[in-house]
């Protein structure tokens, strides 16, 4: 950095340079700027410290109890977050389990294999996919997609899985794999963005190298591409996760809302973000809402969680990103 | 041995076209949904937006007709609302980060902000509902807005961040050997430049915010009629999405679905909006 960058940087010694009648307007602003900047840090402890509040009857009714215990109802005031809980990470999971070797395969194809006309077309397709509202991707679930596989994929995987308990039990629509399916299609255009960064970060050399060596694309790929981006895949994965497990609306309306654990994948459940939006309304009594309230802290702790997590292995938190949002 | 190892080369050749069409399955497969659900949308959809959907009230349940128009003016007004908080906040905290700031300050708040854009839109809901119905305002759209503009803020900060840093530093000096006051320089030559990547970032945000349904469901609540008051609950076209989707009358099922078709229309213009900025002129300062 040259003399004059510095200048810049550290601003003028003694107002020797710059001319006096823009101090005073120069640290209001530089204020308001501070201001905007603390407010930021200042939302994120106003949105811990009123759900931290808010969840303070149920905290001292059940302690720990809370999240080990399965039974909610608030008819007679008893409140367990397991369901919710189970809920959440099941539906999650089984979103990740289709998105990301659909992802990964996706993201190998526009970035390796894919000829180059094709390449920006897909990536427009797939970001579209990103840019659709949650609620009508609960439109399209409720009234196409769950009808559909309630009549015909369902069945038939009960016939083909049957004998694993999951797959067995009546099949409703609206219910826990749904809500898996649904998430999978909304978590894919993030795994497959993500995942195709990581692997044109790979540098061209690792590629040419396998191929020197008389390695076939699909070796090429497997030893030089994904090898080298174990890292970021699990990254994108947990990104994935991370939007999946806070996921509200899309859910929903499709997972069924029922405060049990479900017995069979086919069967009605919730999870800790469709358990608030459905039943907050209806929460007048102090409990019932501080309940829900503790629900929100551990769904807030629970995306945190992930998304550091996410951001440490793709190594981007807090400093400057590779790329645009 | 010679045979073998030919034997081998070509299973290796085999299974590495296997494998790229494997790929190319899955790639179809990804976007086969996107082409699934456009397909529904316009085929319900389109056939529903006529007149009456754009300019008169939701109907009773059951009753056939009526539109969204309160709907649309409500989202439109929500939208304007988050941008008079988010796009303050944003930008001026976006100076600050790329101008001013300490380097564990900025890390700080660049940490913050990313929590912040990871945190569930439901949260946001219940927080504002805490700490803005219930004490102050009740149901309202000035409510909604705040819950919303929170909601652009991480984004908005971000983006005005990474444009204004590519702002070469030789501009700003070159206003300094001008003897311009330092908040000038920042807003007329740093921010001016970096205009069209800031402006690109706020579109971003405001078609995110404006898909938005459940920071809204306890705080604009919405209604069934035109809204005077910005102290009284609004409607949002993702709300009615909502309520006719969950519907049992087929009459209001297809509503959803032309109001869907709208609102990804509109999310789409600011989208497309967005590649038109970014293609203009000064394309050094945008991606």
């Amino acid at each position: 950095m040259n003399a004059a960058a510095e200048l810049v940087k550290s601003g003028p010694p003694g107002g020797i340079v710059l001319a006096p009648p823009g101090r005073v307007a120069d640290n209001v602003f530089r204020g308001l700027t501070w201001v905007m900047a603390m407010f930021v840090m200042v939302l994120l402890l106003l949105v811990g410290w009123v759900l931290w509040h808010g969840a303070q009857l149920s905290l001292a009714k059940f302690g720990w109890h809370f999240f080990v215990h399965s039974n909610w109802d608030p008819g007679h005031g008893d409140y367990g977050a397991l369901p919710f809980i189970f809920g959440t990470f099941v539906s999650s999971l089984i979103a990740l389990l289709i998105a990301l070797p659909l992802s990964l395969a996706t993201a190998v194809y526009l970035t390796e294999l894919a000829p180059g006309w094709l390449r920006q077309p897909s990536i427009s397709m797939i970001e579209m996919l990103a840019a659709i509202p949650s609620v009508v991707f609960g439109l399209w679930a409720i009234l196409v997609l769950v009808p559909w596989m309630q009549s015909g994929f369902y069945p038939a995987l009960q016939k083909l899985l049957g004998i694993v308990p999951w797959f067995q039990g009546r099949i409703y629509g609206q219910c826990i794999l749904s809500a898996g399916v649904i998430l999978a299609i909304m978590i894919v255009p993030i795994i497959t963005s993500i995942s195709r960064e990581v692997f044109r970060a790979v540098p061209d050399t690792q590629r040419e190298a396998a191929f020197a060596l008389g390695a076939t694309r699909w070796e090429v790929t497997r030893l030089a591409v994904l090898r080298y981006s174990t890292r970021g895949i699990f990254g994108a994965a947990m990104l994935g996760l991370g939007r999946a497990l806070g996921e509200t609306m899309a859910v929903m309306m499709v997972i069924g809302n029922r405060e049990e654990i479900p017995k069979s994948l086919f069967a009605p459940a919730a999870t800790l973000a469709s358990g608030i939006a459905n039943e907050f309304a209806e929460a007048t009594q102090g409990l019932y809402l501080s309940a829900l309230f503790e629900l929100g802290l551990m769904l807030v702790l629970v995306t945190v969680a992930t998304n550091v997590v996410a951001h440490l292995l793709i190594g981007a938190i807090g400093g400057q990103r590779s790329s645009g949002a | 041995m010679s045979m073998k190892n030919n034997w081998q080369h070509r299973w290796r050749k085999v299974k590495s076209s296997m494998v790229s069409g494997l790929c190319l399955t899955c790639a179809v497969v990804v976007i086969a949904p996107l082409a699934l659900l456009l397909f529904s949308l316009v085929k319900k959809g389109a056939s529903s937006l006529d007149l009456n959907f754009f300019t008169q009230l939701p109907k009773a349940a059951g009753e056939i007709g009526g539109g969204m128009a309160n709907a649309m003016v409500g989202s439109l007004v929500l939208l304007g609302l988050a941008a008079a908080v988010g796009v303050p906040i944003g930008v001026l905290g976006g100076i600050y980060l790329s101008e001013f700031g300490g380097r564990r300050l900025s890390w700080a708040v660049r940490f913050a902000a990313d929590i912040l854009n990871g945190t569930p839109s439901i949260v946001w809901g219940i927080v504002i509902w805490a700490l803005v119905v219930v004490p102050i305002t009740g149901f309202s759209a000035y409510a909604g807005g705040l819950a919303l503009g929170f909601m652009m803020i991480p984004i908005v900060i971000r983006t005005t961040e990474e444009m204004l840093a590519m702002v070469p530093n030789g501009y700003r000096e070159a206003a300094y050997a001008l003897g311009i006051p330092r908040w000038r320089i920042v807003l007329h030559v740093v921010l001016k430049t970096a205009s069209r990547g800031v402006i690109t970032g706020i579109l971003l945000a405001g078609a995110r915010v404006i898909g938005e349904t459940a920071p809204l469901l306890f705080t604009a609540l919405g209604n069934n009629f035109w809204s005077h008051n910005l102290s009284e609950p609004i409607n949002a076209m993702t709300l009615q999405i909502f309520n006719y989707a969950n519907s049992p009358f087929p009459d209001q099922n297809r509503q959803a679905w032309a109001g869907a078709l709208v609102l990804i229309l509109f999310a789409l213009a600011l989208n497309v909006g967005v590649r038109i900025m970014t293609r203009g002129s000064a394309p050094h300062l945008v991606k």
